[in-house]
């Protein structure tokens, strides 16, 4: 397949607009310019699977049909597609009865699907094809003096490990180091937020966050950066009240690391969502020594 | 204080139940599990759990059908897989998880009111009808489902910090094309009938 095709998920539309508002920038500053998958439908997530794997993977499969119609292979910001659409993906085309009969299916409903796409993560795709180099030559304020925690949560490593270690990830905190910023042993790097757990269980959603936030303080990050929309909701929405409950000054920004490239690359500070964080950026601009600038 | 046999005897065990996961979760190494707890131990959830991950293994192993369905455990994974990738017999713990929520909400004996299942199938009733979850939909639908109002009104704070930056909305997304998901959707489920 040549190029890609952005799959936005349900979150990039609500919840992580800022994610949307940086990833689109980014891409087209290093000249791979997205455009948005037409018609997708939302990838199911872990819910689907947890109640019907077969309508599961129908539905991914349509996204998948829908991606190979363009000839290109998809791209998804969100942990949860990726893993999601992936997952989908090696199953339909393993070849099982099971398989041949959602891809038969897939094409009396009119959307047939012969196995081409592939999916990727845009951090795969910016460290793998654009590449250090060609990333470090567009670098125009580099992020000098921040310290940041580079959090990947669990679905983009695991269970594929073929794009990075599922217990030490290392690609993310290599793009804040080409971004100039500085990234902190994050032990937790890869520990679970809690996902939709946090929002059904608050007591486990406070105390994984809380865990996370603990670490990230304790390295000396200045702030968090996720790649996840939900690892970034949870760490920013639980921070107020995981404050009131183990009184630890554990305020920190949460940011998608696409934000944070943005600002390396030269992007507008007002083309990134950064107006849509809950948590005050201050200390962020303090840091980086550019309160008032653009 | 009522007596009670802690103890199964063998012949209230279901011995069809180990090959009814595998088959279900796609994972044919169940009966290679040592019982070595790397699972448990790498499990970030399993200090709350009512049975860690590996015993949940030696459950389905055995045929504790009830105990397993039944159990908390299945809805407290949050398919972070970390046990998966380090089970050193490569058996695919969180996909016989999701088995057993599948098993568990096909038989109805799933914890009622608890939210995590219900939040499941209320984002997959919501995606089969309208092709797309809506965030603020399905929260509102969770609370209404678990019946538990309380639970919305503190959300309210939140909810009114996301409106103000602009992500939430009250939009209801949905895809064009809904006939074709929805004839899609139908032809899947009578092929599994």
């Amino acid at each position: 397949m040549n190029g890609y095709i952005y799959y936005p998920g349900c979150s990039l539309k609500e919840s992580a607009r800022p994610y949307e508002q940086s990833i689109l920038p980014v891409f087209r500053e290093v000249g791979l310019p997205l455009n948005e998958l037409d018609d997708w439908n939302c990838c199911g997530a872990t819910a689907y699977f947890s109640v019907d794997d077969t309508m599961a993977a129908a539905i991914c499969g349509r996204n998948l049909s829908l991606a190979e119609k363009t000839g290109k292979d998809i791209i998804a910001p969100c942990a949860g597609c990726f893993l999601t659409l992936k997952k989908s993906n090696k199953f339909l085309t393993g070849g099982q009865p099971k398989a041949a009969k959602i891809l038969n299916d897939l094409k009396n409903a009119g959307c047939e699907y012969r196995g081409t796409v592939d999916v990727k993560h845009p951090l795969e795709v910016l460290i793998r094809e654009v590449g250090p180099s060609a990333l470090r030559a567009r670098v125009r304020r580099p992020l000098a003096g921040l310290n940041v925690a580079c959090y990947y949560g669990c679905q983009l490593v695991r269970p594929f490990t073929d794009f990075d270690d599922p217990d030490y990830p290392t690609t993310l905190d290599a793009l804040m180091g080409i971004a100039g910023a500085t990234a902190v042993d994050f032990t937790a790097k890869t520990r679970c937020c809690g996902g939709s757990l946090t929002g059904t269980i608050e007591e486990v959603g406070l105390r994984l966050n809380y865990i996370l936030l603990k670490e990230a303080k304790r390295k000396g990050a200045d702030c968090i950066a996720t790649l996840c929309p939900l690892c970034q909701f949870n760490l920013e929405i639980t921070q107020s009240k995981i404050i009131r409950r183990y009184h630890e000054d554990l305020e920190m920004p949460i940011l998608y690391f696409s934000q944070l490239l943005g600002l390396a690359l030269g992007i507008p500070k007002s083309d990134l969502g950064l107006s849509r964080s809950i948590i005050p950026l201050k200390s962020l601009w303090t840091k980086l020594g550019n309160g008032g600038a653009k | 204080m009522k007596i009670q046999r802690k103890v199964k005897y063998e012949e209230e065990l279901d011995p069809d139940f180990s090959s009814e996961i595998k088959r279900a979760s796609g994972c044919d190494e169940i009966d290679k599990c040592i019982q070595c707890g790397t699972c448990s131990s790498s499990c970030p959830m399993s200090v709350y759990m009512d049975y860690p991950p590996r015993k949940i293994i030696a459950m389905v192993k055995s045929g504790f059908k009830d105990e397993a369905l039944r159990s908390f455990t299945i809805w407290l994974c949050p398919s972070c897989y970390t046990c998966q990738v380090r089970c050193p017999a490569k058996i695919k713990i969180t996909d016989v998880m999701y088995a057993l929520k599948r098993k568990a909400i096909g038989k109805k004996v799933y914890p009622s009111r608890f939210a995590i299942p219900i939040l499941d199938r209320e984002m997959s009733r919501l995606i089969a009808k309208y092709g797309r979850n809506s965030e603020m939909w399905l929260i509102l639908n969770l609370y209404l489902k678990s019946r538990n109002p309380l639970g919305l009104l503190k959300m309210a704070p939140l909810g009114l910090k996301l409106m103000k930056t602009g992500r939430m909305s009250l939009k209801r997304e949905s895809i064009k094309n809904k006939k074709q998901l929805k004839s899609l959707l139908s032809a899947i489920k009578e092929g599994s009938l």
